[in-house]
């Protein structure tokens, strides 16, 4: 038999391991939760199990001539050159937000075609492109 | 001619530090106690070439000289003297050159103030610190050289990017640098101190003062950093958990964990290990940060315009550092058997530590998942503030109860105490009648109200209790009620925040809830480096009719050619009122958020109030419990 003090420290450890073990799995699970997945507009049409709960985030160019503004929003499209997808957003853009530039919106999709943005991001750099839309535009052209 | 100074005055400094560990090494072989004078000789030189250096970079972009390459990249004649100066650490190389600044400054107050007895011990220091003095060095002259110059000299540079043309955003690296950096000397203590065998409670003394300092800048830096991002990004918001804003929190983790083992340290009871092992934690950490923001990996509002060879020569440095430090510890660290009771004060700093930790793993997951993710499989994720929230805010609980409840004990051996008492009834008592005034029904948001309160009306009877023993502990109240004041009136300000938006034309009006928003005019002004459009709007409170009148603005910077978006925030002792306005592709509809921020000042001054604590535990030298 294990003497008291091997007993002891064996149990300390485990409640440690145990303690440890459920930390980590809650910290994995609420980040498993709140991952924010970059999607192009050709991802998305692709895809069947996008439409969900979830937030997402979707990254393009600003469609020339889409972005129209109403009374409580605005509403545009973001393409990739293949696929488009229509978004509405209600609040203030960012400076670098045009037409023809990156964008990177972010919030629920509707449907296939349409999504509804809770913040648009645009970098404070004119010649800044986020590297997830260079990579999706590359690989369209492609 | 600026640059050939500048590489000569760096180049000096350079070979100083080399003669500093020459010299060092020597010295060790000498049995005498003092110091040689020419090791403070070439300390001296260091410091004044590399301080030079630094000058005539400023000098440099004060004059705009458009010779040097770095100047030309992120200078303008017509941007205000303020912004010149500044400039010359809002990039990159320049940047790079404020650290080695604060490296080499940190090396030469440690050498010139420690009053630490044992030589060895300040030698070894002084040996590590120019190790890594030497390297970023070497990283500035050969791969990040603010000093190169351009054939021809331009006319005109291209200018500093306009958000960062910006008073908080001016000082904001400066203080957080000498956070940041200054970590490093006690990494180099520490590491000293293991390979020369110093005792426990000369090791704390000597690096209490570094940890407070540099806790202090970096507290201080964070909190410019955070009212930088509230009134120019325009969101309303201060705090983001952007990935760069967390490589600024996680070496804060640790600061604030070894801030309070260095307590236990100095009374003798243990933790040296642990206190060496949150030293090395600290400036690796630092580095690390480093690393994600100027690798360019991460995607952020910081980054620099970028180069793989910066990530690839950092992320070396790295390793070795981490490396050579792991076997610096295994090789040298001391066994230690010291135990204590449960519910001691040590006991309870060292939870502090835990929690410390636990934050730390919770931000340094959050940031670095990503880009495991990315490298790995290719998938583009990022992690919004949701998880950051949800998972620290319940543990924010147990941190205020411990807050409140642990320094009440005695070191070594305490009883527990009998917290039923007066202060916990008048906290659930004035927490009850806040509970009624805002009918918040949140569980989680109550607790954290509630033991909010318990730790701030406990530390407010604390300091009153001191002040009748005449024996005042300034440092720890003053921050644990900071930290009080700051959790209870962001989960206020949580509560109340109001935000609206709609589009508007000039002229039109929208009603809110409790407001009236007018666009009463648009006027145009110009400045020297801008044109801009201001809106003015009157907003009309319906309930105490009184009137405030908001300008926001759209700047047009001429160099380089960008659109900024200047809120306009009128606050006053309760609430910020907080207006944004853009405008796209010159339509004559200008979309409008707008905000009511409760509290913020409070915020700012709690986190004011917590900086100051690690000030002023710099001077509590007699330590008083």
């Amino acid at each position: 038999m294990l003497n008291i003090k091997t007993k002891n420290r064996l149990l300390i450890l485990a409640a440690i391991s145990i303690v440890g073990i459920a930390i980590i799995s809650f910290i994995l699970k609420t980040l498993e939760d709140n991952v924010l997945y970059f999607y192009s507009p050709s991802e998305i049409s692709k895809s069947n199990e996008i439409i969900s709960n979830n937030s997402i985030r979707i990254g393009g160019m600003v469609k020339k001539g889409s972005i129209e503004t109403k009374k409580n929003e605005i509403r545009f499209i973001i393409t990739d050159f293949k696929n488009e997808v229509i978004v509405t957003y209600k609040g203030t853009v960012p400076a670098l937000f045009s037409e023809g530039k990156g964008v990177v919106a972010e919030g629920k999709l509707q449907d296939k075609k349409f999504f509804l943005a809770k913040r648009i991001l645009a970098k404070h750099d004119e010649n800044y492109m986020p590297p997830e839309i260079k990579q999706s535009l590359k690989n369209n052209a492609n | 001619m600026l640059t050939k100074f500048g590489i000569i005055s760096s180049s000096i400094a350079l070979i100083s530090s080399f003669i500093l560990i020459y010299l060092s090494f020597l010295e060790l072989k000498i049995a005498n106690n003092k110091i040689q004078n020419k090791i403070y000789n070439f300390s001296l030189i260091q410091i004044i070439f590399s301080l030079l250096s630094f000058l005539i970079l400023i000098v440099g972009y004060v004059i705009s000289d458009f010779s040097m390459i770095n100047v030309y990249e992120n200078s303008h004649t017509t941007k205000p003297i303020f912004y010149k100066v500044s400039g010359a650490w809002g990039n990159h190389e320049g940047s790079l050159l404020l650290w080695i600044n604060i490296l080499v400054i940190f090396s030469f107050l440690f050498l010139t103030l420690t009053k630490n007895k044992n030589k060895n011990f300040k030698i070894f220091t002084l040996i590590f610190q120019n190790f890594l003095i030497i390297a970023f060095f070497i990283f500035l002259l050969t791969n990040s050289n603010p000093f190169l110059s351009v054939v021809p000299t331009p006319d005109e540079g291209l200018g500093l990017n306009p958000i960062l043309q910006d008073p908080a955003l001016a000082i904001h690296p400066p203080l957080l640098y000498v956070g940041f950096v200054g970590s490093s000397i006690y990494f180099s203590s520490a590491l000293a101190a293991l390979i020369s065998k110093v005792d426990a409670k000369s090791l704390a003394k000597t690096i209490k003062i570094w940890v407070s300092v540099s806790w202090f800048f970096q507290t201080l830096g964070i909190l410019v950093g955070s009212i930088w991002a509230y009134y120019e990004l325009g969101w309303g918001g201060y705090w983001f958990w952007d990935p760069v804003e967390n490589s600024s929190l996680m070496p804060w983790f640790l600061m604030t964990a070894l801030l309070h083992s260095v307590l236990v340290l100095e009374r003798r009871i243990g933790l040296y290990s642990w206190v060496i092992i949150l030293s090395i934690l600290t400036f690796t950490m630092t580095v690390v940060g480093t690393f994600l923001v100027r690798s360019g990996i991460l995607n952020s509002v910081h980054t620099f315009a970028n180069d793989p060879s910066r990530g690839l020569f950092i992320l070396f440095f790295l390793v070795v550092m981490v490396f050579s430090s792991i076997f610096i510890f295994f090789k040298y660290a001391p066994s230690e058997k010291k135990t204590y009771g449960i519910f001691s004060k040590e006991f309870f700093i060292l939870i502090n530590n835990w929690f410390m930790i636990f934050f730390l793993a919770v931000v340094l997951i959050g940031t670095l998942y990503p880009v495991f993710l990315d490298t790995l499989t290719g998938e583009k994720i990022s992690i919004g503030p949701p998880y950051y929230n949800f998972i620290l805010a319940p543990f924010l609980i147990p941190l205020l109860f411990l807050m409140t409840s642990g320094p009440k004990h005695k070191w070594i051996i305490s009883e527990f105490k009998n917290f039923f008492n007066l202060i916990l009834f008048l906290s659930i008592f004035l927490f009850l009648i806040i509970f009624y005034l805002i009918k918040e029904n949140n569980l989680l948001i109550g607790l954290i109200l509630l033991f909010s309160i318990y730790l701030i009306v406990q530390t407010i009877f604390d300091l009153y209790e001191n002040f009748k023993n005449k024996s005042i502990n300034f440092s720890r109240i003053i921050s644990h009620l900071g930290f009080g004041l700051l959790i209870f009136f962001i989960s206020i300000n949580h509560i109340f925040s109001t935000e609206n938006n709609f589009n508007i034309r000039v002229g039109g009006e929208k009603n809110t809830k409790d407001y009236v928003v007018k666009f009463e005019k648009l006027t145009s002004e110009s400045n020297k480096n801008y044109k801009s459009v201001v809106g003015n709007f009157e907003i009309i409170n319906r309930k105490k009719l009184n009137k405030k009148i908001l300008k926001p603005e759209i700047r047009f910077y001429n160099q380089p050619k960008t659109i900024t978006y200047e809120a306009s925030i009128k606050s006053n002792f309760f609430s910020d009122t907080y207006l944004t306005m853009s405008n796209i592709s010159d339509t004559d509809v200008f979309n409008i958020k707008f905000q009511k921020k409760p509290f913020m000042t409070f915020i700012w001054f709690s986190v004011i109030l917590i900086s100051l604590g690690g000030i002023l535990n710099i001077f509590n030298r007699k330590k008083i419990i």
